[in-house]
């Protein structure tokens, strides 16, 4: 039976961007600002999910040919290895700093290293997420 | 970073490299990829022998977790550099063996990586000062040499040899942890250099003796020491490489370390002289007698390495009398033991791993290391044959080796301290160079079976039919540096003892003020003395024993096979099984109602129980805020959908009751202004619907339980109590006032973290460490369900098991 999901898909095609323009804008603004990592990486999963349940596995893979598992691998990576980083600076295991520097064009902007860290939870959470909804989805 | 550091890492680095890269590596060179590693470190340190030999030690630390205490030190002097020496140099000999040894169908990288990780491991044990840190590299010693026991993992009896080894050492580590956490809780350190300075504080603490023991445990155990040896013998199951390796060279002898490095906190109690010494004494004597009955080559070289460590172990014992009688011109000549400790443990790693590569090739070129199969084989393998005859004569102390002058030293120290009268020495001790003696004669029998048995003697037929050849050059080459090792030392030991153990000998004596006085002066002939008188007994008795060995064989039907220590360990084994197997099938029903109500049973117990315990109940409702109607409104709105959700009989009506309690919780946080918390809740909400519909097509439908009264109210109390205590621990802590705020930290957040968002600086500065590991949790549970659905047995699969 092919069901008719023509809305969905409409629908989908504008809000999957903005679903994940929100999901990046609280990865960022989760410094100062409600957000952060964990809900950015969620918000950002929810979309990719999103996609993967309006359009089928095949299309979705073509256009993001990532293995999720990788990329969270790539997150646990990212968040120890920035935990582990602070040691060559001969600071105490998962020390962060943060400092104001000067961007060209974009002009003074608050860098932090937490940022690092909380890219790793996001893409760990991105990761996982997928992984485990699509491996579900997947089982016959 | 210093170069001790990078030295225990570099192993850890390229293990952790090896499965990624060892694919696009030929098989014929990874091996010698890995060689380059114990080799490049061997030479790295011999370049720290002469700064340690003019009494320099180099200490370096690491904050790791200085919250607990916790430190990265490392802690380099002249007992860490023999051990780490012998480490990376037998080390590079034995990849150097394995990689003509092992076959290039096996899975070498896998044989490598662990290899590799245990090497790092050794090293980190040496190189730790902090107890800790020690005691987890100590743990992954047990670990990796667990994985290369079982290498040949299809076998079944090599499954069961790293089992009993993992089930003692690890036994005794845990031991030697509790000791070690007593340690701390007297002196309030966990370096050992800081206790050892100030030992005096402890000495008469309740603690110190049941410290002594536990950490003498873990020594034992990983040392194969009596009654622990059992492991040891059955550990043999490995690849020849790696008994030579870790079984007999190196993790063997990290229970010596341990009793090495701390002879100068334990060592003036007669408890330790008396363990350790008698202990010694015995695995000496078993280890030997043992070791004449065994008809498999291995298994007679691993019954000498039990009873090689127990000599070594017992001269340590007797070198600590010297800890007791303090620093004086009298007491000096005691400290000879300890010398000869080091010494011998040096030779030992020399002939031993030759005589173990000796019986790989052996088994390599022949295909059987039964002596009763094997014989004349001298002219087939004449260079084998050589190092056999080195190997065993210098391990049954004869010159012109250099098992002679540890020998020797031996008997001489075993003969000194019955002159002592301290510790009930006086009674005791004319014991200690009888039971010594008898062990070396013993020992002289059994190096002449592997030499005998093997190389001389008719040569069986079916062996000829194999056409046999001597091994290639790769397997001989180590072998006779080995070798070469065990003649050069006899020549020139003093330079040995000059540069490599005079600086060790200050690790176990600091306190004693000049390490020449500790150094004596090795000669190979030392006049007619008593000691010489014992071992010319040793050959005659010995020659006697081994020519009439079939006539006295039988005495070893003596003991029947019930009263073994194996038999012991077999049905403790099996009995701890059965109980835990009877006990784990009585409450894992596989039923989820059955699981959850276990977990509510018990959060309710210790939750609730503490409650009535320190009896902390009083109502009181003046320091609540006053409950808004629109508050109220969603409160029965939640109450509402959760006892709707046990009445309804469609799936998704009770999927999307779920949903309307979790988006009400969402709600109540951004009533209570926590707009993270909310977000969080309002897309976790969502997702997990999707994930619910998900899996709609795979379940059944719902059908009503049919379940009697009584469980019904059973489970009834247990949720009514769970409800309870969890709304009281809801109030409790809105109105807990005992422990001093932490808020302060977080409104002080911009400073301390640079962020404004409270929330996100606890989780990414001041709790980082609860997120950091959170992640990786997150992550393992995406693998694992992964694997559950994706790597499902399928049917009808082999059982591997066997």
């Amino acid at each position: 039976m092919k069901i008719n999901d023509v809305i969905l898909r409409t629908v989908v095609k504008g809000v999957v961007f903005i679903i994940l323009t929100l999901g990046v804008y609280l990865f960022f603004s989760g410094h100062n600002a409600p957000g952060g990592g964990f809900i950015g990486g969620l918000v950002l999963g929810s979309g990719i999910v999103l996609l993967y349940i309006t359009y089928d596995l095949e299309t979705v893979h073509k256009k993001m040919p990532f293995d999720f598992k990788k990329v969270a691998a790539l997150g646990v990576l990212l968040a120890t290895g920035s935990a582990i980083g602070s040691l060559y600076f001969n600071a105490p295991f998962l020390s962060q700093t943060d400092g104001y520097f000067n961007i060209p064009i974009l002009g003074e902007k608050h860098l932090t290293t937490v940022t690092i860290f909380e890219a790793g939870v996001a893409l760990t959470v991105i990761g996982t997420l997928v992984t485990i909804i699509l491996s579900i989805s997947e089982d016959e | 970073m210093t170069f001790e550091l990078a030295i225990i890492l570099l192993p850890f680095i390229v293990a952790a490299c090896i499965p990624i890269f060892y694919r696009r590596l030929p098989k014929k060179v990874i091996g010698w990829v890995v060689l380059v590693v114990p080799l490049s470190l061997f030479l790295l340190l011999t370049t720290y022998i002469p700064r340690i030999a003019k009494n320099q030690t180099f200490s370096n630390n690491y904050e790791w977790i200085p919250s607990f205490n916790i430190n990265f030190t490392t802690y380099l002097d002249g007992l860490s550099l023999i051990f780490s020496l012998l480490i990376t140099g037998v080390g590079s000999l034995v990849i150097l063996y394995s990689i003509f040894y092992l076959s290039k169908k096996e899975s070498l990288h896998h044989f490598y990586c662990y290899l590799l990780l245990f090497m790092g491991a050794m090293l980190g044990v040496v190189f730790s000062d902090h107890l800790l840190v020690l005691y987890a590299f100590w743990e992954l010693t047990s670990v990796s040499s667990f994985l290369l026991i079982a290498f040949w993992h299809h076998r079944k009896a090599s499954r069961a040899g790293a089992r009993k080894s993992m089930t003692i050492t690890v036994s005794g580590g845990i031991a030697m942890l509790v000791g070690f956490l007593m340690l701390y809780s007297m002196s309030g350190t966990f370096s050992i250099q800081e206790i050892i300075s100030n030992i005096a504080g402890i000495s008469e603490h309740a603690l110190f003796i049941p410290a002594l023991v536990l950490v003498l445990l873990g020594a034992f155990t990983k040392s194969a020491q009596f009654p622990f040896h059992i492991w040891l013998p059955d550990a043999m199951e490995a690849p020849t490489p790696v008994s030579a390796y870790l079984h007999s060279a190196t993790m063997v002898k990290a229970g010596i370390y341990i009793v090495a490095r701390f002879t100068p906190i334990f060592g003036g109690e007669m408890t330790w002289f008396w363990a350790v010494t008698g202990v010694g004494l015995l695995t000496l004597f078993w280890g030997s007698f043992n070791a004449v009955k065994q008809v498999d080559l291995k298994a007679l070289l691993a019954f000498s390495t039990v009873s090689q460590l127990g000599l070594i172990m017992s001269l340590l014992g007797l070198g600590s009398i010297a800890v007791y009688l303090g620093y004086s011109q009298d007491s000096i000549i005691y400290t000879q033991a300890a010398f000869a400790a080091l010494f011998h443990l040096i030779n030992h790693s020399t002939f031993k791993g030759a005589l173990f590569m000796m019986v790989g090739i052996v088994d390599h070129e022949i295909g059987t290391r039964d002596i009763r199969r094997l014989g004349g084989l001298m002219p087939i393998l004449p260079f084998t044959f050589t190092v056999a005859l080195i190997g065993s004569l210098s391990m049954a102390g004869m010159p012109p080796f250099n098992g002679f002058l540890s020998k020797e030293m031996f008997f001489a120290a075993t003969l000194k301290i019955t002159q002592l009268d301290v510790f009930s020495i006086d009674s005791l001790g004319v014991v200690i160079p009888v039971i010594a003696w008898v062990a070396s004669i013993f020992t002289f029998v059994y190096c002449l079976i592997i030499v005998g048995k093997t190389f001389f003697g008719k040569i069986k037929p079916d062996i000829l039919d194999k056409n046999p050849h001597e091994a290639p050059i790769g397997m001989l080459i180590p072998p006779f540096i080995l070798i070469g090792l065990v003649v050069g030392i006899f020549v020139f030991p003093n330079l040995l003892g000059h540069y490599i153990l005079q600086p060790a000998m200050a690790s176990i004596y600091p306190t004693f003020p000049s390490t020449e006085e500790l150094t004596p002066h090795i000669s190979a002939w030392h006049g007619l003395n008593m000691e010489l008188w014992m071992t010319i007994g040793v050959v005659i008795l010995g020659g006697t024993l081994y020519y009439f060995l079939k006539r006295w064989k039988p005495i070893y039907r003596w003991i029947p096979q019930r009263f073994t220590l194996n038999s012991l360990y077999e049905t403790i084994i099996s009995f701890s099984e059965n109980v835990s197997e009877n006990l784990t099938k009585r409450y894992m029903t596989g039923n989820l109602t059955h699981y959850f109500s276990y977990i509510y049973m018990v959060f309710v117990i210790v939750v609730a129980g503490i409650f009535f315990l320190t009896d902390s109940f009083e109502w009181s409702l003046m320091s609540n805020s006053s409950v808004e109607s629109f508050e109220l409104i969603l409160v029965f709105v939640v109450i509402f959908a959760a006892v709707a959700i046990l009445f309804t009989t469609s799936r998704i009506a009770s999927v999307l009751l779920n949903g309307v309690l979790g988006y009400s919780v969402a709600f109540f946080f951004v009533i209570f202004r926590a707009p993270d918390l909310a977000l969080t809740q309002l897309v976790v909400e969502s997702v997990t619907t999707a994930l619910f519909l998900i899996c709609f097509k795979f379940l059944p439908d719902l059908t009503p339980e049919r379940t009697s009264k009584r469980v019904k109210f059973t489970n009834g109390v247990i949720s009514i109590l769970v409800g309870a205590t969890v709304t009281i621990v809801g109030l409790a802590v809105i109105n807990y006032e005992k422990f001093e705020t932490i808020s302060t930290y977080f409104e002080d957040a911009y400073n301390l973290a640079g962020g404004k968002n409270i929330v996100n600086t606890i989780l990414g500065d001041f709790r980082a460490f609860d997120t950091m590991l959170e992640v990786v949790v997150l992550f393992i549970a995406g693998l694992g369900v992964y694997t559950i659905i994706k790597l499902k047995a399928k049917k009808g699969d082999a059982d591997i098991e066997n």
